[in-house]
């Protein structure tokens, strides 16, 4: 009789201890947590006019959170991908001399239509749509 | 020596609050002299560059500015304009790689020594975290200049956390504090290594030596074996002590000297909108594991081969860490034969991808 008490009183206070605890680091695991940036989702950007860009050079913008890189051919076309290099998240680069997009982090390669030729990269860079009214260049996402 | 019981202030504070139960973990440890004594002095060095560190650091703390704005600005401000802000910060950087390098030296030492066999299982599992925090010490600082090699080592080490299964998504936001390297990641950072790290490192730092001081030096078999009267010994305190000290000076003096003729760069500015530079690499003693991720093939039986790699890493981090109490067939590893090539793999493994991560 007196054991089945010290048992119970002991499971008791296993269940409490263990119910501390967690009300402790259940709170604590979730504020480490950064809440979901408010930061609107961006569909468009304005990029400036076209004859701010030299043909064969690059520049990279900022699409809401996220780095695009903006290329003028050499034909005088433009055509934007995701700056962020789909191996390790590096930022990529526009070669003038080879005329593709380098990733000087483990050096990987993409060809100018984003796709990716050579190196440690696994995919494609993501790409964006431009449209240039009146003279002025918009990078949107392919979704529209 | 005068004995530090016969002082006035000794015997007056014992009189008060009994001493002896610290004077018994001073004066009865011996440490025994042969061949192989070099090795013992190891983990001296790295408790003292350890305490360079706390010294340095909280130097630095004075001026040190946390934030995407200021970070690089201040650790530019201590170079250029506080007074012997160059030498604080340099010996901090010097300090800390030569820290990890002798915590590597210390535990090599004492796994080829075989001190890690009972009764010192928990002394070596205790360093083993130690050189982990070290680790994450260094990883964490690295970012706090916040400058552009910094910025994308960081970048890159914090995505293949990432790749971790189940766990690395969750992992990569922990630790970057939001989706990306930002700021946010930069005051995350700092707390690891101003807060979170110093508390504990000195937790387990404190359990090492405790048990180093009440368990005594272990013995090479080399010496055990050895009839009694050829056993020579010297006391921990004060003549083991007086030995610490003199190679701390020395190492001291290699601080600085390494400061003056080969101080760091502080490097150019962060910019989360330029294209990553070449040269990009982890810090050293990451070189060994990220060297071997990039040989891995993108695919190993199912799984994606980076994954693989930091799953076999992660399974090689628990077996060395449990190492003195596996057995195979009843047997403990450490008296097995194959132990001594396990620890000669591991340092040739260690050191031909480090090299090959530098020279290709
Ligand atoms: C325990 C107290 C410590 C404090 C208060 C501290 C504080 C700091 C501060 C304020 C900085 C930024 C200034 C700068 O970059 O020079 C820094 C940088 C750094 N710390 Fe520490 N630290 C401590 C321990 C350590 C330890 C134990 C290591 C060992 C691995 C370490 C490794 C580094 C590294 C690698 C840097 C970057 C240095 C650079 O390139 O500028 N720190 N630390
Ligand atoms: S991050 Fe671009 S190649 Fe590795």
């Amino acid at each position: 009789m007196k054991q089945d008490r010290r048992g119970f009183l002991n499971t008791l206070l296993g269940i409490g201890g263990i119910g501390a605890i967690a009300s402790i680091i259940y709170p604590v695991f979730e504020f480490l947590l950064p809440p979901e940036s408010r930061e609107p989702t961006v569909s468009s950007i304005k990029a400036g006019a076209i004859d701010q860009y030299e043909v064969n050079s690059a520049k990279i913008l900022k699409f809401g959170r996220e780095p695009v890189i903006l290329i003028r051919k050499d034909s005088g076309e433009f055509s934007a991908f995701s700056a962020t290099c789909t191996h390790l998240d590096c930022i990529v680069q526009y070669r003038q001399d080879t005329k593709q997009i380098l990733c000087a982090c483990h050096n990987g390669h993409y060809d100018l239509k984003g796709r990716n030729v050579s190196g440690p990269p696994p995919k494609p860079l993501t790409e964006f749509k431009v449209s240039v009214i009146n003279n002025e260049i918009t990078i949107s996402t392919m979704e529209g | 020596m005068a004995k530090l019981t016969d002082s006035n202030v000794f015997k007056w504070l014992d009189e008060r609050v009994d001493l002896s139960p610290l004077t018994k973990l001073l004066y009865h440890k011996k440490v025994p002299v042969h061949s192989h004594t070099i090795w013992y002095y190891m983990g001296g060095v790295t408790l003292f560059l350890f305490i360079v560190q706390v010294f340095t650091g909280i130097l630095l703390l004075m001026y040190y500015v946390p934030g995407e704005n200021s970070a690089y600005e201040s650790v530019q401000f201590i170079l250029n304009k506080v007074s012997f802000g160059w030498l604080i910060r340099n010996i901090h950087s010097w300090s800390a790689n030569l820290m990890i390098l002798f915590a590597f030296i210390h535990m090599f030492s004492a796994f080829f020594t075989k001190a890690l066999r009972k009764p010192r299982e928990l002394t070596w599992v205790s360093g083993f975290i130690l050189l982990l925090l070290g680790m994450f010490f260094g990883f964490s600082g690295y970012l706090l200049p916040w400058n552009e090699l910094a910025f994308f080592a960081t970048k890159v080490g914090t995505d293949i956390a990432g790749a971790v299964p189940f766990i690395g998504d969750w992992l990569k936001i922990l630790l970057r504090g939001g989706d990306d390297v930002t700021g946010a990641t930069l005051s995350r950072f700092f707390g690891f290594h101003v807060a979170i790290l110093p508390a504990a490192f000195t937790i387990f730092l404190t359990l090492h030596l405790l048990l180093v001081q009440r368990q005594g030096m272990s013995e090479p078999d080399s010496f055990t074996k050895l009839p009694d009267e050829k056993k020579k010994y010297i006391s921990f305190f004060p003549d083991f002590a007086l030995r610490d000290f003199l190679l701390w000076l020395i190492v001291l003096i290699a601080l600085l000297a390494l400061t003056v003729f080969s101080p760091w760069d502080l490097g150019i500015k962060a910019d989360s909108l330029a294209s990553a530079p070449e040269g990009i690499k982890p810090e050293w003693y990451f070189m060994f594991m990220f060297q071997t991720l990039k040989y891995l093939p993108p695919h190993i039986w199912f799984i994606e081969g980076e994954v693989f790699g930091l799953l076999a890493f992660g399974a090689a981090g628990v077996i060395w860490m449990v190492l003195p109490f596996i057995k195979i067939k009843k047997k403990l590893l450490i008296e097995s034969k194959y132990y001594f090539y396990i620890g000669v793999f591991a340092i040739a493994f260690i050191i031909i991808m480090t090299l090959i991560g530098y020279l290709s």
